[in-house]
């Protein structure tokens, strides 16, 4: 016979709810920042961009973006698959290959700003 | 007036269907529950509940015109024809616009919905100040009629897990409430990724309540609470 118990009561939440806030508001002040560089310069040249990714600060801020991103998107869509995908096996397949797909995000991000 | 209600009897139809009605309102039919009254009259195997009909009870929530709402402080005048009356979203039907709420009161106890004081009892009361009795406003005045409960996705997609937001805004009356000594075991019972944090604060619940309050804030103030013990 199939346990059909719905067992709840994982402990966690607060942390994910605070990181979904903090990386949003990393993602709002990054996204202006980058907006106020184009309203200086008006026309960007492929050359004025690879000046301002040359600078150590700048690609620090962009990773710091990009981690914010993909945090953001992992609980943004850890929760969706919660929310439809019922049985758990497929649930913890999606999760797991979302999971791993950020990762590699993460790696090529890092691979993309530290390249010349 | 015309009406299309949904109607569903298990015993007879293989599924909900909608059954129109044509009736003429007399002066003193002003809420739609008076219209229901009415149209009960002449098709006697209507079934509703209602009791208070003044919005105190909160029997006759119904999803009315695709909004959920008391029909008894709905009123006729403000609806737009073919009123359509559903039973309320995403519970079981039972008949007509009666729906089985077991999952949405299993929640609601879930919370323990009562003070819990291990103090010896006092001889008359526990008294509370003007300031502490303030922060129970608009939480106390639920009457569990389950409109914002059964508005939202996140109930309708989890019932079994997620508390809803009439069982969460009851949950923080009870956080609120200065005589109550279970904060934390309330807190713990509610720090879930299934049981408090399937909010993403659409806030439907907010706007369908047919009293008004504000279930998101509440749930936003459990929030914060939980954050505030662990930061």
């Amino acid at each position: 016979m199939k346990n059909s118990k719905q067992p709840v009561g994982a402990h966690y939440g607060w942390k994910d709810w605070m990181i979904q806030r903090v990386t949003a508001a990393v993602m709002l002040v990054y996204s202006v920042l980058i907006l106020g560089f184009f309203l200086v310069h008006g026309t960007v040249a492929f050359a004025d961009w690879k000046q301002l990714f040359q600078s150590q600060l700048v690609r620090i801020l962009s990773l710091l973006f990009f981690f914010a991103v993909f945090y953001h998107a992992w609980i943004g869509v850890r929760d969706v698959l919660m929310d439809y995908i019922k049985p758990f096996f497929i649930r913890l397949s999606l999760q797991v290959a979302v999971c791993l797909f950020l990762i590699v995000c993460s790696i090529w991000t890092v691979s993309i700003l530290w390249s010349n | 007036m015309k009406f299309q209600i949904l109607r569903f009897d298990p015993d007879v139809d293989q599924k909900p269907y909608f059954k129109e009605y044509d009736i003429a309102l007399e002066p003193s039919d002003r809420m739609l529950l008076d219209a229901l009254i009415r149209i009960k009259s002449i098709d006697d195997t209507l079934a509703l509940r209602r009791s208070c009909r003044e919005g105190v009870c909160g029997s006759d929530a119904m999803n009315i015109n695709g909004k959920n709402g008391l029909a008894c402080i709905t009123k006729v005048s403000e609806l737009k024809e073919p009123v359509v009356l559903k039973p309320l979203p995403g519970l079981p039907i039972i008949r007509d616009l009666i729906v089985d709420m077991t999952q949405f009161f299993q929640q609601y106890h879930s919370i323990t919905p009562y003070v819990i004081n291990n103090d010896p009892a006092p001889e008359k009361e526990r008294l509370q100040s003007p300031q502490d009795r303030l922060e129970l406003d608009g939480l106390y005045e639920c009457i569990l009629c389950a409109c914002c409960s059964t508005s939202c996705p996140s109930f309708w997609w989890n019932p079994d897990k997620f508390v809803g937001p009439a069982g969460l805004l009851a949950a923080y009356r009870f956080i609120a409430d200065s005589r109550d000594q279970a904060t934390n075991d309330r807190l713990d019972n509610l720090e879930d990724p299934y049981r408090l944090f399937r909010c993403h604060t659409i806030m439907n619940c907010v706007d369908v309540c047919p009293k008004g309050l504000n279930p998101s804030l509440a749930i936003g103030k459990i929030k914060e609470m939980m954050v505030k013990r662990a930061v």
